[in-house]
């Protein structure tokens, strides 16, 4: 790549920073050059972002037709998955499979919910009864 | 704030670390292409049966903190790297080497990193930043990636230090020993030649079809099935996965070889065969191969593209370049095989 050729599309890296970028100059030697982003890897970031929300609507309907537990809906809004959740709350991954059905999440002590609500950072309140 | 540090904005969160931490200790004669080519930053493989975020789980870089190590092996540095299971014991020993004017480079996860944007912030660990001072509550960082130096709170530290999920930093954090001395030209030279060699193992002979250059040949025949056995919806997200993890924030895969290609040219000064130009050349070559790889995948998961023709194309792009780099490897392991240092 030359560095006339680096791409300088807008990004999500607007107003934060801009990207290091190794091109050649005209007599063949390596130099650096700034990027504001590119096009083709944005697209890439969105599809990623659109696959995300798709598991956070799926989530959603899940937890209104009864089948999963609000921790789903969390757990997919803070793009994480059960191995993710074990880690941070302590639990064992399996427990936390369990947690996520709505009969199981019901009966959950104050104490064990409050892990949840501290890593979702939202408050008992809202971790019950979520507002979807 | 410590004034003496100087910040590098780098092309790599690894490279950049090592570069300046190396260059505050006294070694100036280290850039960041030098220190990629010594510590075989270069690398490729997809791991079968594993997904990560759904998707292909795809890597173009060696282990996180590889770099580091083997760079710092290679010129006779000593390393220290702690891992804690208390991150009160991990505040304390950053703060200690703080106090005592010595920055410090630590393994990070993105995700809590408050100055990313927000975007960029999935579950990936092994991010890497030098905190270079503590003023109150403000730890002072230079984070490659970054034009300039950031803050983080010391609650924010704490978090984005025991992140956790695959690669945990567990509080790591690493720096080499205090008053380092410029390696000699012989030195760098060795180092260079240390590097270039074991990145030839690590993408000529590694062991297995889904690793090295035979990797990326191996994405390419899976690409091709992609459409007909995930279906479209999914086969996009798959490809959009790999161009991500080609091109992440700051450089990914592709833009490693442009790296690569910098590093040859700059290894020629200490280690004077000519091959090394011109397979500097084969390496940029390289670099633009992937980047119009990743304007055809683009085509595919925007929906432009969507015949099985367009994933087979895409898929041959990449056996393609798994020809052009192992090419290249072998020649430059029989360019470094005959050369004898003075």
């Amino acid at each position: 790549m030359k560095k006339e050729e680096i791409p300088q599309d807008e990004s999500a890296l607007k107003n934060f920073t801009k990207e290091v970028t190794y091109v050649v100059n005209d007599d063949g030697t390596y130099t650096t050059g700034k990027s504001t982003g590119w096009r083709v890897k944005a697209e890439a970031l969105d599809i990623a972002w659109d696959d995300v929300n798709k598991k956070i609507q799926l989530a959603k309907e899940k937890i209104e037709k009864g089948e999963a537990s609000p921790i789903l809906y969390f757990m997919e809004s803070k793009i994480m998955d059960i191995g993710i959740l074990a880690a941070y709350t302590g639990f064992w991954k399996w427990t936390v499979k369990r947690h996520l059905n709505p009969k199981v999440f019901k009966n959950l002590s104050e104490k064990k919910l409050q892990k949840y609500a501290d890593l979702f950072e939202i408050s008992l309140q809202e971790l019950k009864h979520p507002s979807l | 704030m410590n004034q003496k540090f100087e910040h590098l904005q780098a092309a790599h969160c690894e490279n950049g670390v090592t570069t300046a931490l190396l260059n505050h200790y006294g070694i100036s004669k280290l850039t960041e292409p030098l220190v990629f080519g010594m510590g075989s930053g270069l690398f490729y493989i997809q791991l079968p049966f594993l997904k990560v975020n759904g998707g292909p789980a795809i890597s173009f870089r060696t282990m996180p903190g590889m770099i580091f190590k083997r760079t710092c092996v290679s010129l006779g540095i000593p390393v220290t790297r702690k891992k804690f299971s208390s991150p009160q014991k991990a505040m304390q020993a950053l703060d200690e080497r703080l106090l005592q004017g010595k920055p410090t480079a630590c393994q990070v996860g993105v995700f809590y990193l408050s100055y990313f944007p927000k975007e960029y912030r999935f579950h990936f660990n092994a991010h890497n930043l030098i905190v270079i001072d503590k003023k109150e509550d403000d730890y002072y960082i230079s984070d490659p990636i970054m034009e300039d130096i950031v803050t983080l709170s010391s609650y924010e530290m704490q978090r984005v230090r025991f992140a956790k999920g695959v690669y945990a930093p567990r509080g790591q954090m690493y720096f080499p020993g205090d008053q380092l001395t410029n390696p000699t030209d012989e030195q760098m030279a060795r180092a260079i030649i240390k590097g270039i060699k074991l990145n030839c193992r690590d993408m000529l002979h590694i062991p297995g079809s889904f690793a090295g250059c035979k990797g990326i040949a191996y994405t390419g025949r899976n690409i091709k099935k992609w459409k007909s056995k995930l279906g479209d919806e999914k086969a996009r997200s798959y490809l959009a996965q790999l161009v991500r993890m080609q091109e992440e924030i700051g450089t990914g895969g592709g833009g490693f070889r442009f790296i690569y290609g910098a590093f040859l040219q700059q290894a020629h000064q200490y280690v004077p065969i000519d091959e090394l130009l011109a397979l500097s050349k084969e390496f940029t070559n390289a670099g633009d191969q992937w980047r119009n790889a990743a304007i055809q995948a683009s085509g595919i998961y925007k929906g432009r593209l969507n015949s099985q023709a367009d994933y087979n194309d895409m898929g041959d792009r990449l056996i393609e370049i798994s020809a052009m780099e192992k090419e290249s490897f072998t020649k430059l392991k029989a360019a470094v095989k005959k050369y004898k240092p003075i």
